[in-house]
């Protein structure tokens, strides 16, 4: 599990990720969070662990963990056609905007997200959207949940395979189920 | 052109050898002047005339940055981490440098057209003469020139004229250049003013060097009927010798083609071009080829089908000659921007560098007269074809599978492929004699070879892929519409209304790069998509060319199943990049011819009537390079709004609207001077989309303006709703914003949107005549 940019030029300098040792600490940390979001992506129906996309394994950590998720792209329908729905669609930019505005009271005017998880877009499109957040929201704690490690994250998994992946998922979901 | 020492303006004068009339005399340049229209406010803006106008847009569509590096190392004081609010040893913050990157990538870009059309106006002076006529469409076109009209006051009518004008973009493109340097511009707004600025400049210079173009080598002149010329590499007959031109700037393929007639041995040759010449190649002979974008370098010269390899300028892989070279082709390097390390061979005797070059003594020479240029590329192409004899590296079915065999599977080809594509999974399947994912590779493949680069066991991936795509590759037999040039004066009549009252949905121009997240079947998606619903659909480079690529169920090309016209649902192909002054011409054109608003000097008053009446939207999806920037911050300054694709992201910072934030909205009632929310129209000024589907809804919304009439802005809530539905699978969440009164909802969904406005507690507004300069009520009232 090497904890590299998955796509080797996405080099950050000085404030890099943590590397997410084990699911159940991402599990704690999302425990701790006031207001957390996850910002789904695209790619999420585009990659495949045992057979099924990675969109399911989301669904079903965010129903058990019962926190929000923001779809970007085209992903609303998709989530919809599989009986969840988000509580919000949004372009990625647009999310990623937002967050790192302080004065932004969330998707429930609840209170500003204090951890944003993003998953699933086209890798060097989320290295970017993490790398805004931390130079621009450097009190935002941000975390990833793809196989690929994201320097510019609070915290991130490292790169691992799809069969890790789908287990780091799994063991998430079970833990906010209570087992 | 600025500072003028001495000038002279004599009416009518009568002297001994006659008379003369509007003669204009300033420091040793003579200027007749037929030019009536009154001048506006800001001739000739220097950088920051406009910057009041910029700053309301950008208060309007805030940056949102995304640094593409931590660091900045422009300046010995560095290397200077500027992470998370560190300023550099100049006390440069993150923001102001990730806006100083973008004016410079602005500038580069600029400089870029500039420098081009700057290299053709020379060449076509020094050839024809200052007093060449300019003729971009003859009596169909008086508004020759309306970027340039507009932003200095020139009405340009030789090619003398056009001289001037780009004495004035180049001093600007100087001056933001010069706002880069360390200790200069310390604000991210003001370096994004300057990116405006320049962009602004670069579409000047885009448009000289088409109208010169266009006017000597006699182009289609805003024909919608232009011919249609083949695309593709399968539609090059390999048995013939092949010259394979690459880049920009198409003086040294006219030298090739023109010598080619002359000795009468056109007809056996093929003459085919990469990237942009192709498109400008083929508006000057028709004979010519277009092959395909910078993606198709690596896979046409390996797959042995260049007999000789001539270079312009721009996007030209800078390892062609050593690309060129295995395969015993020869190059031409053409350019003084591109010398390639060869020797500079223009005064030397043809014969000489033919002999060098056919016997393999050089791999390439340096030749920067372009007629030479065209006698050896043919001469040599002539005589090193049969040598050749189509010698290529692409290995055979039976070495592709060897070499997957040696992959271990270390993932570092993916790690550096820009596209994430699984070419490990593909290798895998391809040793067990399966090359059905490369095959699909070959589709997406942008053809950059970082893959092979990062290979620890030296496969050459790319080459492996061309392999498994070589059937589909002769099967590219394709057709494009050759670059019409400008948009006729007669196509803005007749179109302006419908456009500025909405009943025309809008106009969607896919330019630029082919930079693609997944093949450019995405870009004929989406052309004919929008062209189906009778939007006006214009594209230009490697867009068009991407465009063209496709076949519908009945086996017709894009440009064969929709009309070549500025009409609604018309396909039109503008031509290279330097064309895309042509869509924004259309824009100002519209403002002008059919709106009447003054053009010359009148910068601020256009491009707020664009912002706020004309629904159109550039659409970058592959875009990559500065060029591409350029052009983009051109639109930008007019108030027309830009998607590019994801790659996008990476130009680092978006021009982001708030819909969320109702007083963003707010524009001024010029009938009445009243503030007026007129609700997110346009949404944003740049913005990426991560997917093709996301895209086209994109543009469904963002085509939508205050100006639109009931009908208008019911014809496209209808068809953004319909279009969401479809690619989003459920009803847009923002309908309540762009409905002004219940005329503008769509009848056919009438029962679904009244329940969604009354959960919205919406309330019925006016629509107000647009606008976001507080003159422009003054103006209404006299
Ligand atoms: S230009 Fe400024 S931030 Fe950049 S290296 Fe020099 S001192 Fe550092
Ligand atoms: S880099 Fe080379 S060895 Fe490694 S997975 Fe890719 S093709 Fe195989
Ligand atoms: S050549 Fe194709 S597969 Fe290789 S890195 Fe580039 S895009 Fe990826």
């Amino acid at each position: 599990m090497s904890c590299e940019p998955w796509q080797c030029a996405e080099i950050a300098s000085t404030k890099k990720a943590n590397p997410i040792p084990k699911p159940e600490v991402a599990v704690a940390m999302i425990q701790r969070a006031a207001h957390p979001i996850i910002i789904a992506g695209s790619n999420l129906t585009e990659r495949y662990m045992e057979g099924r996309p990675a969109i399911d394994f989301i669904i079903e950590l965010a129903k058990t963990s019962k926190v929000p998720v923001v779809a970007t792209a085209h992903m609303v329908g998709e989530f919809v056609k599989r009986g969840y729905q988000p509580a919000a669609f949004m372009n990625a930019m647009e999310i990623g905007q937002r967050v790192a505005d302080p004065s932004w009271m969330g998707l429930d005017r609840k209170g500003h997200p204090d951890l944003v998880i993003l998953v699933g877009m086209p890798y060097y499109m989320q290295a970017l959207i993490l790398s805004g957040l931390k130079h621009f929201a450097p009190t935002l704690k941000t975390m990833t949940l793809d196989n690929m490690f994201h320097v510019h994250a609070s915290w991130s998994f490292p790169n691992a395979s799809l069969d890790e992946w789908a287990n780091n998922l799994k063991v998430m979901t079970l833990k906010f189920g209570g087992n | 052109m600025t500072a003028k020492n001495l000038h002279i303006k004599i009416d009518e004068m009568k002297t001994n050898s006659g008379l003369i009339k509007n003669l204009e005399l300033s420091i040793g340049k003579v200027v007749n002047e037929n030019y009536n229209e009154p001048m506006g406010p800001t001739p000739m803006p220097s950088v920051t005339t406009l910057r009041d106008w910029d700053l309301t847009l950008l208060n309007k569509y805030k940056p949102f940055y995304m640094p593409d590096c931590d660091l900045c190392c422009l300046c010995t004081f560095g290397k200077c981490d500027l992470t998370a609010g560190k300023r550099g040893a100049c006390g440069l913050d993150i923001a102001a440098q990730s806006s100083r990157i973008v004016a410079l990538a602005c500038s580069i870009g600029a400089a870029c057209h500039s420098a081009h059309s700057r290299h053709l106006v020379h060449h076509l002076i020094e050839k024809y003469g200052r007093r060449y006529p300019l003729d971009v469409g003859g009596l169909n076109i008086k508004v020759e020139a309306p970027i340039t009209r507009l932003v200095t006051g020139i009405k340009p009518e030789t090619l003398g004229d056009l001289d001037d004008v780009l004495a004035y973009v180049e001093e600007q493109i100087t001056q933001i250049l010069a706002a880069a340097h360390t200790g200069q511009e310390a604000n991210a707004l003001d370096f994004e003013s300057k990116a405006f600025h320049v962009g602004m400049c670069d579409h000047i210079g885009m448009e000289v060097g088409d109208i010169a173009q266009i006017s000597v080598f006699n182009y289609p002149k805003a024909d919608p009927e232009a011919p249609l010329v083949k695309l593709g590499i399968g539609s090059v007959d390999r048995t013939k010798p092949v010259i394979m031109c690459i880049g920009h700037n198409v003086v040294p393929s006219v030298g090739i083609i023109d010598y080619a007639k002359e000795q009468k041995v056109d007809e056996s040759l093929e003459i085919v071009g990469l990237c942009c010449t192709a498109h400008d190649m083929t508006r000057y002979y028709t004979r010519g080829r277009i092959v395909g974008p910078i993606s198709w370098e690596l896979r046409f010269i390996r797959a042995g089908l260049a007999d000789v390899v001539v270079l312009d300028e721009q996007c030209i892989r800078t390892d062609v000659a050593d690309e060129a070279a295995k395969v015993n082709a020869p190059v031409i390097a053409a350019s003084e921007k591109n010398c390639v390390g060869f020797k500079n061979r223009t005064n030397d005797p043809t014969d000489a560098i033919v002999d060098d070059l056919v016997s393999g003594k050089v791999l390439g020479v340096l030749i920067l007269d372009p007629d030479k240029v065209g006698e050896v590329a043919v001469r040599v192409a002539m005589k090193v074809a049969p040598m050749r004899k189509r010698k290529n590296v692409l290995p055979t079915v039976e070495e592709v599978i060897a070499a997957a065999k040696t992959c271990t599977q270390c993932k570092q080809c993916q790690r550096n492929c820009p596209q994430d594509y699984a070419v490990p999974a593909a290798l895998k399947d391809a040793a067990a004699g399966d090359l059905s994912k490369l095959t699909d590779l070959y589709e997406y493949c942008i053809g950059c070879g970082r893959c092979e680069q990062a290979c620890p066991q030296k496969i050459v991936i790319h080459s492996l892929i061309v392999k498994a795509g070589e059937k589909a590759m002769y099967c590219e037999d394709n057709l494009c519409r050759s670059g019409r040039g400008a948009v006729s004066d007669v196509e803005i009549r007749s179109v302006g209304g419908p456009i500025v009252l909405g009943e025309i949905p809008g106009i969607v121009a896919l330019v630029g790069c082919s930079n693609y997240p997944k093949g450019g079947k995405d870009v004929y998606d989406i052309a004919r998509e929008f062209a189906s619903r009778r939007y006006i659909v214009a594209l230009s480079g490697c867009s068009a060319m991407a465009a063209g690529s496709y076949r519908n169920s009945e086996g017709k090309t894009i440009y064969e199943e929709f009309p070549g016209g500025f009409e609604a649902g018309g396909v039109l192909n503008v031509g290279s990049c330097v064309a895309n002054s042509h869509i924004a011409g259309a824009a100002i054109k519209v403002a002008n011819i059919f709106a009447k608003r003054n053009l010359r000097g009148n910068y601020e008053e256009i491009a707020d009537y664009i912002h706020n009446r004309l629904g159109a939207v550039g659409l970058a999806w592959g875009a990559y390079s500065q060029k591409a920037a350029a052009i983009g911050a051109g639109f930008w300054r007019l108030g027309v709004p830009v998607i590019v694709g994801p790659h996008g992201s990476k130009y680092r910072r978006m021009l982001l609207g708030r819909k969320d934030v109702p007083e963003n909205w707010n524009v001024i009632d010029a009938r009445t001077g009243e503030t007026v929310n007129v609700g997110p129209s346009p949404e944003h000024l740049f913005n990426v989309a991560e997917t093709k589907e996301e895209c086209i809804v994109q543009i469904a919304k963002l085509v939508i303006r205050p100006n639109d009439t009931w009908k208008g802005r019911a014809g496209k809530l209808s068809h953004y709703i319909d279009l969401h539905k479809r690619y989003m699978g459920v009803m847009p969440d923002d309908i309540h914003l762009y409905i002004r009164t219940p005329a503008d909802i769509p009848i056919t969904m009438k029962d679904e949107i009244q329940k969604i406005l009354e959960e919205h507690n919406w309330k019925e507004t006016t629509i107000p005549d647009p606008t976001l300069l507080p003159r422009m009520v003054r103006k209404m009232k006299e």
